[in-house]
């Protein structure tokens, strides 16, 4: 058995995630701080998580693909976004982003003002009283939302054969040899692949209900 | 804190691990003309042994297969995605990127026909021969693709038109929501009899083809392929073309339970 898909979806999951987790952490911590226009901007934000992905993986195919100026401009400079893992990753991280975003901003929220109250009388910066306060004490849901964005990853399906198309050896996830194993009559192949997703991504969330646990427990010796 | 560094570096490491073994794989390709095929997802499995063949006997073309529905190929296509040459499945989507002036007229060929057939799970216990038998009293459900949405289920259809029986049909009919569940219920003994496409009937040993569909009785299938007018590699790419049309690919072709068009 080929397992170049399980090797390609892994690493489109983690860069994915990685790029999700530092934008994600940085979008939750400001949309916190928003006044005015939250409500648009958080729409905005969580948009691919209720987009069809096909729908995603079109936009990206037409922002990046050789009609576009952008995708001219890329092209430029030799980078391939379109049937490349590139694109993959930008799929996966797309439409995993709402999630990951989604749940910090959640665990952020939860964190007790009272304690950046205090920091802030006590003469700390909200870059300082991000790092020092809201990080740790937020720490279980941004775990939780590490571990669901990744999950989201890697079973994006519809985006990434949009935009990466479906190369083996290249661009083909496991969700996508899914796809292809079912479409070419190999169900046993298929049954495979699904059995490795599915132990993955049961992990993934017993993962995060032990972080989720930590979290509690904690708050219950309070 | 500690946890979230820690954390991040096995993140780290693992990108750094899975690129590496990426940038490997992409230097064996060297200097090879590469040319991309975007085919239809229904020839996944044949075209993993063309690639292999064409390949041996063509050392300085490298072949990368992108596989997908005919129809998103197509959107890819028309959206300027870096490809030398188009498989469809359907001549739906050839004449359309004909008509938007995307593909190298003069090599649109026509390659492959996908028979439609009746199939009967393995040992045909109702000794069926031929698609009017359906109606017998023996026969309790026949499994058809849902013919709103599945073109086999609308071939199934013109087929049993043609022949005069589709009301009868009709009442025995079990509709799947694509061919493969067809399949798998023909496969099972659940259905007495279902129709569906020659290629699908070959990857099973648990169902038997009893009859293909009367020539004329419904549209054929055909898969057409050609040449992108974008392509960079247009020689290579219309080499490839040649293979497919010629004897050696045919054989592997009818393996999958193609015909030639």
């Amino acid at each position: 058995m080929d397992v170049s898909p399980l090797n390609i979806s892994l690493f489109t999951a983690f860069v994915s995630t990685l790029i999700t987790f530092f934008f994600g952490l940085i979008a939750g911590w400001l949309v916190c701080y928003m006044k005015r226009g939250k409500g648009v901007v958080d729409a905005v934000f969580s948009l691919p998580l209720v987009l069809p992905p096909t729908v995603v993986g079109f936009f990206l195919l037409i922002f990046f693909g050789k009609n576009s100026a952008f995708g001219r401009f890329l092209s430029g400079f030799g980078i391939k976004i379109v049937f490349d893992i590139k694109g993959a990753v930008i799929a996966a991280a797309l439409v995993s982003f709402p999630i990951m975003y989604r749940t910090i901003r959640a665990a952020i929220e939860q964190v007790d003002v009272n304690l950046i109250y205090a920091a802030r009388t006590l003469g700390l910066g909200e870059v300082e009283i991000f790092r020092k306060i809201i990080v740790p004490e937020a720490f279980p849901g941004i775990a939780a939302g590490i571990v669901l964005s990744f999950a989201r990853a890697m079973g994006e399906f519809g985006a990434t054969i949009m935009i990466a198309g479906n190369i083996p050896g290249k661009t083909r996830t496991m969700s996508v040899a899914v796809y292809s194993a079912m479409q070419g009559g190999n169900r046993e192949l298929a049954y495979k692949w699904v059995l490795i997703i599915m132990s993955i991504s049961f992990i993934s969330i017993i993962l995060m209900n032990a972080f989720i646990g930590i979290g509690n427990r904690k708050k219950k010796k309070l | 804190m500690k946890i979230f560094k820690k954390l991040i570096v096995i993140l780290a490491v693992c990108v750094l691990f899975t690129s590496c073994g990426k940038k490997d794989e992409d230097k064996k390709g060297g200097e090879k003309k590469e040319i991309t095929i975007l085919a239809a997802a229904s020839l996944t499995d044949v075209c993993g042994e063309l690639k292999a063949e064409f390949e041996k006997n063509n050392p300085d073309i490298k072949l990368t297969f992108s596989f997908g529905s005919s129809g998103a190929l197509q959107t890819q296509i028309e959206e300027g995605a870096p490809c030398d040459v188009f498989f469809s499945a359907a001549e739906k989507q050839i004449n359309a990127l004909k008509d938007e002036g995307l593909l190298d007229e003069n090599s649109i060929k026509t390659l492959l026909e996908n028979k439609i057939v009746l199939v009967v799970p393995k040992g045909n216990a109702l000794g069926l021969k031929d698609f009017s038998e359906v109606t017998g009293s023996s026969v309790n459900m026949i499994a058809l693709g849902d013919p709103e949405s599945v073109p086999a289920g609308q071939y199934a259809e013109e087929v049993f038109t043609t022949l005069g029986i589709l009301d009868d049909v009709k009442k025995k009919a079990n509709y799947g929501s694509d061919v493969r569940t067809v399949l798998s219920w023909v496969e099972s003994g659940d259905a007495d009899c279902g129709v569906v496409y020659a290629t699908d009937a070959f990857t099973t040993d648990k169902v038997e083809i009893v009859a293909y569909a009367p020539e004329g009785s419904c549209k054929r299938v055909l898969y057409p392929a050609a040449v992108i007018k974008a392509s960079a590699n247009k020689e290579a790419a219309q080499k490839f073309l040649d293979y497919l049309s010629g004897a050696d690919a045919l054989k592997l072709f009818e393996k999958y339970g193609f015909a030639a068009a």
